[in-house]
């Protein structure tokens, strides 16, 4: 578990907005993520969460190479070697493809209908040209069990499939290579909560039995909190806060992690929820200038305007990009209202030290 | 919560009764809802909760008889009684009659799950509003906007003066959404039908619309029937549960009675495989297999092959359990529920 599997450095994905007509002038930009940076360890689980359009799943494919990044770094530890997906030339990339997969969240779009199951679990193997025609088949057999299905399942086609049936068909394609690195994109999102549940648990059984490595990027923070070690929660294309699990939701230090963990519907009756955060996502086209989130932040003090926040480290080892934060450990409202007291999270973290994140 | 103990004080706004909806479809007969019977009561949130396919929106639907070809209402009754009015069956009502026009829109309205589709992308919102307005009372098209304004105001939406000339495309989704609560809610509806209105929001807008929805009820006191799958929606909002499970009711009652002590091992299944912010990481139990097609619905008790409590020639015989009173509020329909009961002590 020492060396870390990943190594992800100031990623960026930009999308220019071209205006119609002749010149296609560029009128835009999209930071759909920017400035991302994380370690990921073998056999760990990083969940990144945020609201739709956070840039969450772009940053996801930009780390597979299914998006080219616009600049960055991506070291991937594969055995001995170590790559960088985001400048590895196309030829070089392809064989790499067997280490790295994606499970997609539309167990409906996913499948090609005009397949059978066989053949879709089995393409993987054939682009890759990997064992003759019976050693194939096995394999299949043996992963359609692996995932809950029967062998004799593979001669139907998805259509006569249930959500979460066709959801694990997605999962045995994935990991027919036997990758190390999987991307869940809201794996779990389109399905019944019976069937999510067992789902989960399938991900899970699999990361053990197999070594798998994962990303797993949703929506939904109570299965995030099931699933993974460590969260990345992102917020305009940016990282604000990555912690591990307990720290995040035992003690969320980022204004938008405590407003986004508030707005959680509990369900249980008796704890009421009590979400303040006013106003919608910053349109990626146009954001806010200083930290995106200034306009909807409750504790937004002067600097928050005019300068994007670092993601700085904490005492506890997690890192956080708010001006509150790094200036005084603990984010306080305009009026000068002290810290709350008796959390013991005295010190201040100097700004100048680990600006960026270094394990 | 003392309104909750004086159960004879409210009245039932909407009562359905032995409700049945079958699709004639070439695969054959698809019962999508098949014999559901509820009450919703005067100024509160019943919810309506299930996975897909149990039938929820279906019966949302033919409260305001939008249940289409190839489906049909077969049986049962769905009565109306309005504030001070006479009572009205809605499923005797003819296809074109005007009383049945007054009703949707008007006494009784929706808000759809999709704000992108439930919002004509041609026209601007004002005009949608007012397009309800304009049908159901009598105003003049200057009153009509008037009251589309106030009406986008009380819902949130900043500027409401602006928006109200602006196009669906024009607004996030969020914004989309109160604009379908303030169509829906313009002629002061007595029953408001909301099928998964935060489904395809934001959490955090998730939690803005919700908070909205129950200040609306607060303040206008409209009955509401929610339509969701989220349990933790269900907690938060609702007053009154009813669990569905392949076009059946399984068990209802009071919100806080279902979500606290579930009695129907579908309903406890549910619960426990919601991975809560509050649990410890450990493997999630969940219920097996997965709900079976409805033109495929076991015999019996229609949960039992999936039910960890199902027993041999007790479950999986003759028809589907009735709804039993557990108590004065409370019914579930299962078999074994005493057998249960009395195994937990």
């Amino acid at each position: 578990m020492a060396e870390p599997i990943l190594q992800v450095r100031d990623l960026c994905k930009h999308f220019p907005i071209k205006s119609k007509g002749f010149f296609k002038k560029r009128v835009a930009l999209v930071k759909a993520s920017d400035g991302i940076s994380f370690d990921l360890k073998r056999g760990e689980t990083l969940g990144l969460v945020g609201e739709s359009g956070c840039g969450k799943t772009t940053t996801g494919r930009s780390i597979l190479r299914a998006l080219e990044p616009t600049s960055g770094e991506v070291l991937f530890r594969s055995g001995p070697d170590e790559v960088n997906l985001a400048r590895l030339p196309a030829s070089e990339l392809k064989p790499l493809r067997t280490r790295m997969q994606m499970i997609f969240q539309d167990p409906f779009s996913s499948l090609n209908p005009r397949m059978t199951v066989g053949a879709i679990v089995r393409e993987p193997l054939d682009i890759h040209g990997i064992g003759g025609k019976a050693e194939r088949e096995e394999k299949v057999a043996h992963m359609l069990e692996k995932v809950g299905l029967k062998p004799e399942h593979k001669s139907r086609y998805p259509h006569a499939f249930s959500g979460g049936q066709r959801q694990r068909i997605g999962i045995a394609r994935a990991l027919i290579m036997h990758p190390e690195l999987v991307v869940c994109d809201e794996a779990v999102s389109a399905l019944d909560v019976s069937v999510q549940a067992q789902v989960i648990n399938l991900l899970q059984d699999l990361q053990k039995d197999l070594g798998l490595t994962y990303i797993f990027i949703a929506h939904d923070l109570s299965v995030v909190k099931h699933i993974c070690d460590r969260i990345a929660v992102m917020y305009a294309g940016r990282i604000v806060e990555l912690a591990t699990t307990e720290q995040l939701f035992e003690n969320p230090m980022h204004p938008y992690t405590k407003a986004l963990l508030s707005a959680v519907p509990n369900p249980d009756p008796d704890q009421p929820m009590n979400m303040e955060l006013k106003g919608e996502v910053a349109d990626p086209g146009n954001l806010p200038s200083g930290c995106a989130f200034h306009p909807r932040c409750t504790v937004c003090v002067e600097g928050c305007r005019s300068a994007v926040p670092e993601l700085v480290k904490q005492p506890d080892g997690r890192t956080v990009a708010c001006h509150g934060v790094t200036n005084m450990g603990e984010p306080t409202p305009t009026g000068g209202t002290p810290p709350e007291e008796g959390k013991g999270r005295g010190q201040c973290a100097s700004p100048q030290e680990g600006s960026r994140r270094k394990e | 919560m003392s309104q909750r103990d004086s159960k004879a004080g409210v009245e039932s706004v909407l009562g359905i009764k032995d409700l049945k909806v079958y699709f004639y479809t070439e695969e054959g007969e698809i019962r999508a809802v098949d014999g559901v019977s509820f009450d919703m009561r005067r100024g509160r949130i019943t919810a309506l909760v299930g996975e897909s396919g149990c039938g929820k929106s279906v019966t949302s639907y033919s409260i305001l008889r939008l249940i289409q070809k190839p489906g049909m209402i077969v049986g049962g009754s769905i009565v109306f009684r309005p504030n001070g009015g006479k009572a009205v069956d809605v499923t005797a009502l003819d296809e074109k009659s005007d009383e049945l026009f007054n009703l949707r829109g008007g006494k009784i309205s929706m808000i759809f799950q999709e704000p992108m589709t439930a919002l004509s992308p041609v026209h601007t919102v004002g005009n949608q509003i007012c397009e309800a307005i304009l049908l159901h009372q009598d105003v003049t098209e200057d009153e009509a906007r008037e009251r589309a304004i106030e009406m986008l105001g009380k819902v949130g939406i900043p500027g409401p003066e602006k928006r109200v000339d602006q196009y669906p495309f024009e607004m996030s989704g969020g914004m989309r959404q109160r604009v379908v609560i303030a169509m829906a809610l313009v002629c002061n509806p007595e029953i408001l039908i909301a099928d998964e209105p935060t489904t395809a929001l934001d959490v955090t807008i998730q939690a803005q619309i919700m908070g909205l929805i129950k200040e609306l009820q607060r303040d206008l006191g409209t009955s509401t029937l929610l339509i969701t799958h989220d349990l933790g929606v269900v907690a938060q909002l609702a007053d009154d549960v009813a669990v569905m499970y392949l076009g059946r009711i399984v068990e209802q009652g009071p919100v806080r009675d279902i979500m606290k002590d579930p009695k129907h091992p579908y309903t406890q299944g549910l619960l426990k495989s919601l991975p809560s912010l509050a649990m410890e990481k450990a493997r999630l139990p969940s219920i097996e297999g997965s709900v079976p097609s409805l033109t495929e619905i076991p015999s019996g008790c229609p949960f039992h092959p999936r039910c960890p409590h199902s027993k041999e020639n007790i479950c999986n015989m003759g028809a589907p359990p009735p709804l039993e009173n557990l108590s004065d509020e409370r019914t579930a329909a299962c078999v074994r529920i005493r057998d249960l009961e009395a195994a937990n002590g």
